[in-house]
């Protein structure tokens, strides 16, 4: 199946939930809407035409000057067989950072789903553990999201009096 | 046998120093605190606790070209409950904070502390959310090591600055004023 074949397949299913497709690097990218993840990635694995057996990443992105869609969850699969990669994008509001977990499809998606809701404070509903997987347990926001400095603060051998400023 | 103790043969050099000893046919005197200053010095039992590249370099200065046995600190103890000296050589995040801090609790006086490297000396090049920036935020630090990483010859100086300290400190620094507050900013007791 081509890029394009697969996407038409998937319009043809999903409809107004498929948004668009690209090709970066000819990896098959397709967003869709963040409501019918659920349907789309079970369809993606169940059905043998797409055979998407293996949830490779599922990561996270903030983008804060994208209005209401600030947060992407991003689905890496493939096709084992076929040695077929695909990249499912969602996005979801910084309001309302909620989206369905897909431990329901692939159990693997347990830890990620924590560590993308470490780093990006995105809940993952229906996630039966949903904790800091990464970052020390007391830690108090998203280091991910872009309005957090890199930097920690409690640093003292970068003051200015150190280097004559 | 009377002893003269004007002459100078009869008083010996230790550390460097004009020692209180006294030598004679057989037999040596010196004080309680040298004597023990001195064995602790050289019989260091330390504990590696290597996170990265700087104990890659530890491990070369425990092998047979630097060789730190030659300083009496061959016997490395994986328990802290018998390790003098605590070498933290490698980034310590924050999440390794508490257990690093555990460590230390577990080890008995006298204790000494080496950070061996930028990252557990400052946090290095890791300015970051998750890496504890220097272990002295958490358990006071006897010797720094610069160095990313430090070679294994800065290695053994910071070793050979624990054993001066070891050698000319009082024998229950725990007991003094300063260390107890030292303690008490970390919270140990």
């Amino acid at each position: 199946m081509t890029n394009l074949e697969i996407y038409n397949v998937l319009q043809k299913q999903f409809g107004n939930a498929i948004h668009s497709m690209d090709e970066p690097h000819k990896l098959l990218t397709i967003v869709v809407s963040a409501g019918a993840i659920i349907p789309i990635l079970k369809y993606l694995k169940e059905d043998p035409l797409m055979n998407y057996l293996f949830l490779t990443d599922l990561c996270g992105v903030h983008q804060p000057n994208i209005v209401g869609e600030e947060l992407g969850i991003i689905y890496h699969l493939h096709n084992l067989q076929a040695n077929r990669r695909l990249r499912i994008k969602t996005y979801v509001s910084a309001k309302s950072p909620k989206i369905d977990t897909v431990i329901t499809i692939w159990k693997a998606a347990n830890w990620m789903e924590r560590e993308t809701f470490d780093f990006y404070g995105i809940q993952f509903i229906g996630h039966p553990n949903l904790t800091r997987i990464l970052n020390i347990e007391d830690m108090n926001y998203h280091p991910m999201l872009k309005h957090y400095p890199l930097e920690d603060g409690t640093r003292t051998d970068k003051a200015d009096s150190y280097f004559g400023r | 046998m009377a002893l003269d103790l004007s002459t100078p043969k009869n008083k010996i050099i230790l550390d460097g120093n004009l020692a209180e000893a006294i030598n004679g046919e057989g037999y040596q005197l010196t004080t309680f605190d040298k004597a023990v200053g001195l064995a602790r010095a050289n019989s260091l039992w330390p504990l590696p606790f290597a996170t990265s590249c700087c104990g890659i370099e530890f491990m070369a200065t425990m092998a047979s070209n630097y060789d730190l046995a030659r300083f009496g600190s061959e016997r490395l103890s994986f328990s802290p409950r018998q390790a003098d000296l605590l070498m933290v050589m490698g980034t310590i995040a924050k999440k390794m904070g508490p257990i690093l801090k555990q460590v230390y609790l577990q080890m008995a006086e006298p204790r000494w502390v080496i950070s061996v490297g930028a990252c557990a000396c400052s946090g290095g090049i890791f300015d970051t959310y998750s890496v504890l920036q220097g272990i002295d935020k958490v358990i006071p630090v006897d010797v720094y090591v610069p160095g990313c990483p430090p070679r294994p010859e800065q290695i053994i100086d910071g070793i050979i600055k624990i054993q001066d300290l070891v050698k000319n400190e009082s024998l229950r620094r725990r007991n003094s004023d300063e260390y107890k507050l030292l303690m008490k900013e970390y919270g140990i007791h």
